[in-house]
């Protein structure tokens, strides 16, 4: 059973068997718009907390999504290449950016559940 | 999503966009709707299809009058203000000694002696100033208007306009008049569209607005989507395309200077604009077309195929219409020709780029 967690810029997380899966909400791919563009990293790089895996572009800008944890990226959402709306219409599901082998999965305590997380967005 | 600018100055219709939805934005000093719920790809698209409703009361109007009106726009701009019909627009220029950009203006012959000038938010208090100072010695007044300042672009611009009361039929495009009093109105816009500027009093704007939104051609659309509709159409964005470090010359602007113009030298400017001319720019405003679906972003450096710095970005995003990414910049006069390749470098990648002609999609504007 997955476990779904959350960041104060507003990513979230979903960790299975040291895998995690990792997205932008809903409330943040409606305040960048239309996703026009996903610039998606090399499998097998190794990311720290808080770096740059990620660029989304929308009409007016680009955005930077930050690996929430430790960890290497195992895989990548290869259907953002022609679909990049999916991040606008499907955020938490086929819209995902990227999978990621966790280095500490005690760096999860410091994310957010869900209620936490609608708490910040209000 | 963050911005180093600070809002303060608040639209007379804000509540009237806080009730439709609008994500508000800084803008020039402006706090301004960026977008609304229907999103700024939509709101892009519903504009070349049908009509889209902009509050560009950020931008200033000034009423300039008086016996030596011509004279002081003669010397306060590249024009020959002389030359404009009654009713008749003019694209022009605020230059400064060195022939740099101060701004891009609109200027509407009213009368014998009275013209409208339309400036940028952001240079506003600058222009008043600068055209304070020239008009000092002259017998011409210089007034800034406040004004709800509404624009409707479209193909169906007209027939909404008609729909609501207002006769504009008759204009053509960059043509305008007073259909009220303290009303001005013309035919123009920066969107490659068909359209109207219309500039109203205060307290007629919230009614001019449900008015137009009544009919269902139209929808609100805010800054982001105008700003990819001016791109598109290869319209300049000053303090981003050009700026007082550009000139007309480097700008491709020339055309908005007429010869006679340029010969007789009156305005600010005209002898180093001269110079410039017969020397020929080093660097071209120019598009760019990126090679793939990603966008290329102002600020972003260009190369030659030899890796030789080629040039900069000024303004580039995603064009809903060219359903590509499209951008304009400055490049070396001998890489401007269209297709040229060149190489863009985007977060340390090198993206392939080919010089293309201005616009990127074509201006469907109601000949006169």
């Amino acid at each position: 059973m997955a476990t779904t967690y959350f960041t104060e810029d507003h990513e979230w997380i979903s960790v299975e068997n040291g895998v995690a899966t990792i997205g932008i909400t809903d409330y943040a791919q409606e305040q960048l718009g239309d996703i026009v563009f996903v610039e998606l990293p090399e499998k097998g790089r190794k990311v720290s907390k808080g770096e740059a895996a990620v660029v989304v572009e929308s009409v007016k800008a680009a955005s930077d999504v930050y690996a929430p944890v430790d960890g290497e990226i195992t895989d990548v959402n290869d259907k953002l290449s022609s679909e990049p709306a999916l991040v606008n219409s499907a955020s938490s599901g086929d819209g995902w950016l990227w999978k990621m082998k966790l280095s500490d999965q005690g760096q999860l305590s410091g994310l957010m559940d869900e209620a936490a997380y609608k708490k910040l967005i209000g | 999503m963050s911005s180093e600018e600070t809002a303060t100055k608040t639209l007379p219709l804000e509540a009237m966009h806080k009730a439709a939805g609008a994500r508000f934005g800084p803008f020039a000093g402006w706090s301004m709707p960026i977008s609304y719920p229907l999103g700024v790809m939509k709101e892009h698209l519903h504009t070349r299809a049908h009509a889209g409703l902009f509050d560009i009361s950020h931008m200033k109007l000034f009423e300039v009058a008086g016996p030596d009106v011509v004279a002081f726009l003669d010397r306060a701009c590249p024009l020959d203000a002389a030359a404009l019909d009654h009713g008749q627009s003019k694209y022009t220029l605020l230059l400064d000694e060195h022939a740099g950009i101060l701004d891009d203006l609109i200027v509407t012959r009213l009368g014998a002696h009275r013209f409208m000038v339309v400036a940028n938010a952001g240079n506003a208090a600058a222009d008043e100033e600068r055209l304070r100072a020239v008009a000092k010695d002259l017998d011409c007044k210089v007034e800034p208007l406040e004004r709800v300042f509404l624009a409707l672009q479209g193909p169906d611009a007209e027939a909404v306009l008609t729909a609501a009361g207002i006769d504009a039929a008759h204009l053509g495009f960059m043509h305008g008049f007073e259909p009220r009093p303290g009303w001005f109105l013309t035919r123009s816009g920066y969107t490659g569209e068909d359209g109207f500027e219309i500039a109203v009093p205060a307290k007629d704007g919230m009614a001019l607005a449900e008015n137009l939104l009544a009919d269902e051609r139209v929808q609100w659309v805010g800054l982001a989507a105008r700003d990819s509709l001016r791109l598109e159409a290869g319209l300049c964005l000053h303090g981003q395309d050009i700026d007082p470090a550009t000139d007309p010359v480097s700008a491709a602007l020339m055309w908005a200077i007429p010869k006679t113009v340029r010969e007789k030298g009156r305005f600010i400017g005209a002898d180093i604009l001269a110079r410039k001319t017969t020397a020929g720019p080093a660097e071209k405003r120019v598009g760019l077309k990126p090679d793939g679906r990603q966008p290329i972003r102002g600020g972003v450096e260009l190369f030659a195929e030899s890796g030789e710095r080629a040039g900069r970005v000024t303004s580039g995003g995603f064009g809903p219409s060219a359903e590509a990414p499209v951008a304009m910049g400055y490049v070396a006069a001998e890489l401007a020709k269209p297709g040229t390749r060149l190489f863009a470098d985007v977060r340390g990648n090198r993206l392939p780029v080919t010089v293309h002609a201005l616009p990127f999609v074509p201006h469907h504007y109601r000949k006169g």
